[in-house]
């Protein structure tokens, strides 16, 4: 059992990394009435946009593996960033500024974000004139993928907290963050006034706009930082098109398991990664299909909690009251 | 100082010129950053475009055929719409609609004639798609669920139950798909019209369309969806059983985009697989949407969705790249339409003693 646990946690985490960025960036979101679903393209927008970064990089350097290692680092993150923040910056232009539904802003985001992640995955080659067969950034992915130097002396410890990229105790880091600035400061309280009220925050002399604005945009990066940390660090420098899959839309879903607390979604993201891979510790024999039906279980599980939170009816465990309303203020 | 007014109502026709119009700009958009990502000229693009959408009678016809299941998902999607039910559910709707054709395929295809095969098919995906949907409805209607995310949940559940059913139907065992179901007896299959394999299914599209269109706008319940929609609360005041407008309307809703699933089976793949659908419960959502729920205007505009699809296909195919393509084209005309609702809706005013007035 003990065996199980410590080669299983290492895994179930780093399927979790992906999902704690997204919900930690969602739930931002979310918080100033902005229910963005364009988070699964957004995700896919972070990470091509971290390989195209270091794409051209490495392809800059004669040998990438002598590469300077901060810029090695920065470029991906920081390209990783700017995108992001352009999707963003997009989403609130069409609904904060000019009111757009966001239901349908957000499935269009998702369309394009898919559509440019998989386009510029299987393009990019071509498009550089590049003699290589395939997006393969193992000298930036050793980057991302360093360890701590002792961590393999510490045995199973070692393995089971030690043993992940610097982008994972970020994405930790975030969450927490995150957290303390929704329910412990000004802005924390304002933002949420924003999301539940706009107008008596409005009257209360918030400006409503940029609440908005800055809400979303940190979440759309924070988000797209999932994805570079799914191409870089899990998926070890290699782009394959559809690969990062629906984890933006069980991203989604966590939101809504922690009932909007990033703290909780640290455990909870690193559940749902578990319960992503739980199939292949499950011995099913020759039964393939079964493990088709624990894929099932994350989103059963968010349907259950989604049900009791409203049958419960509690009021600090109701999403934002105006998410997904556009706040006109001269319509009250 | 600027500030921003509703516009009062604005005439059909003017409204439609500017959408045209914003259209006319999204497409000269795509051309340029089709020619900036592939070098092309931006006359070649838009050719290539329509021969790839028109270029041959079978395109023409592959075009219809695609536009009319497209049409067909946001006609099931619109009456939940029109009551601001977001049913974003369309997707894993179509899915458990096309398995329950499957499912009758493979186990009632040696056993049944063929007619009363076909519409076991049918009424089995009505039901499982009109299930599929009572279940959120049922949730909103009783505790004011949100639907939206309820929805979206039960996307996935149908799409890990289709993998399960694949891998349990699969043949030949370990290939993971199940390829064409009854291909020698094409027991199940919808008979082909005219020698038209495509033909049928326009029809239905066409038949779907005018009877949506007379269901919202002249008859007792479309008119309850429409105020449930406006305002509950008057609904109920007028004696209009809101919980109830709410569960039948998502039946109807979810049954007809189980209507597409054995469309999509019976029809067209004669396979079942996971990705069947094809992201059309979402774009439906678009398609809709844009049209502003108006069931004659969406033949527009999924036909422009479907163009834009096909013909960004045929680029990436001519010229090797990756057919992705078409979905960056479908997203920049996309933001074009977004962003232009406002200007129908609102007028921005520029008024010259600004700093004086409280706005």
């Amino acid at each position: 059992m003990f065996d199980f646990l410590v080669s299983f946690i290492p895994r179930a985490v780093v399927q979790g990394v992906p999902l704690l960025y997204g919900s930690t960036g969602e739930i931002v979101t979310e918080k100033s009435g902005n229910l963005n679903l364009g988070i699964p393209g957004v995700m896919y927008v972070g990470g091509i946009c971290g390989v195209i970064g270091s794409f051209l990089y490495e392809r800059s350097l004669s040998d990438p593996s002598q590469m300077n290692a901060a810029l090695g680092i920065l470029i991906p993150l920081l390209s990783c960033l700017a995108g992001s923040l352009l999707m963003g910056l997009l989403y609130c232009f069409l609904t904060v500024t000019l009111r757009a539904n966001q239901n349908v802003t957000g499935l269009a985001m998702t369309t394009f974000g898919v559509g440019v992640g998989n386009f510029f995955g299987g393009s990019l080659i071509k498009l550089t004139g590049a003699d290589v067969p395939s997006i393969a950034l193992s000298a930036t992915s050793n980057l991302y993928r360093t360890r701590l130097p002792f961590a393999g002396d510490l045995g199973w410890f070692g393995q089971v907290f030690l043993s992940y990229g610097f982008l994972a105790y970020a994405a930790i880091i975030i969450a927490i963050l995150a957290s303390y600035m929704l329910n412990h400061t000004r802005i924390g309280l304002q933002l949420r006034a924003v999301g539940e009220d706009p107008a008596t925050a409005d009257a209360a002399g918030i400006n409503i706009t940029r609440y908005k604005f800055m809400a979303t945009c940190a979440g759309c990066m924070i988000a797209g930082l999932g994805g570079l940390y799914y191409v870089m660090d899990y998926a070890n420098g290699v782009w394959s098109n559809d690969a990062f899959g629906d984890r933006g839309w069980l991203a989604i879903a966590l939101v809504i398991f922690t009932i909007w607390r990033p703290n909780v979604s640290i455990g909870a993201s690193i559940l749902f990664g578990g319960l992503y891979i739980l199939y292949l510790f499950i011995p099913t024999g020759k039964d393939l299909a079964v493990k088709e039906l624990y894929k099932m279980l994350p989103y059963v599980v968010t349907i259950v909690v989604l049900v009791f939170s409203s049958l419960r009816n509690k009021r600090e465990n109701q999403p934002p009251e105006s998410l997904g309303l556009p706040y006109f203020r001269e319509e009250r | 100082m600027i500030h921003i007014v509703k516009r009062k109502e604005m005439p059909l026709t003017h409204a439609l010129a500017i959408r045209f119009g914003i259209i006319g700009l999204a497409l000269i958009a795509c051309g340029i950053v089709t020619t900036l990502t592939t070098g092309l000229s931006p006359i070649d693009v838009y050719g290539t475009m329509v021969s790839g959408a028109f270029g041959t009678m079978r395109k023409t016809w592959i075009l219809l055929q695609e536009t009319a299941i497209l049409l067909c998902v946001s006609l099931a999607l619109v009456p939940a719409f029109r009551m601001k039910f977001w049913n974003l559910g369309g997707e894993g709707q179509i899915l458990i609609g096309a398995f329950a054709s499957a499912a009758c395929m493979i186990t009632l295809g040696g056993s049944l004639p063929g007619p009363a095969l076909i519409l076991a098919m049918l009424l089995a995906s009505l039901f499982a798609g009109g299930v599929w949907a009572l279940i959120p409805a049922f949730f909103k209607a009783r505790w004011n669920t949100n639907e939206t995310l309820f929805t979206l949940m039960m996307n996935y559940v149908a799409t890990q139950l289709v993998a399960y059913f694949v891998i349990v139907w699969e043949v030949p065992k370990g290939s993971g798909n199940i390829g064409i179901i009854n291909q020698s007896s094409e027991a199940g299959w919808l008979p082909t019209l005219m020698h038209n394999k495509y033909l049928l299914i326009v029809l239905v599209a066409v038949a779907l369309t005018a009877a949506m269109y007379v269901y919202l706008n002249y008859g007792k319940q479309g008119y309850e969806i429409a105020v449930v929609g406006e305002s509950p609360n008057t609904a109920r005041y007028v004696g209009i059983k809101v919980n109830r407008v709410i569960m039948r309307t998502l039946v109807i809703s979810g049954a007809l985009c189980g209507l597409v699933g054995f469309l999509l089976v019976s029809g067209s793949a004669h396979t079942l697989t996971t990705s069947l659908a094809g992201g059309r419960g979402f774009t439906a959502v678009m398609v809709a949407w844009l049209a502003k729920f108006n069931p004659i205007i969406m033949v527009g505009s999924s036909m422009l969705l479907e163009f834009m699809s096909s013909g960004a296909g045929e680029i990436s195919t001519i010229y090797g790249l990756n057919h992705s393509f078409g979905d960056i084209l479908t997203g920049i005309i996309l933001f074009f339409i977004i962003g232009t609702e406002f200007f129908i809706t609102y007028k921005v005013v520029f008024s010259k003693k600004g700093a004086e007035r409280d706005v």
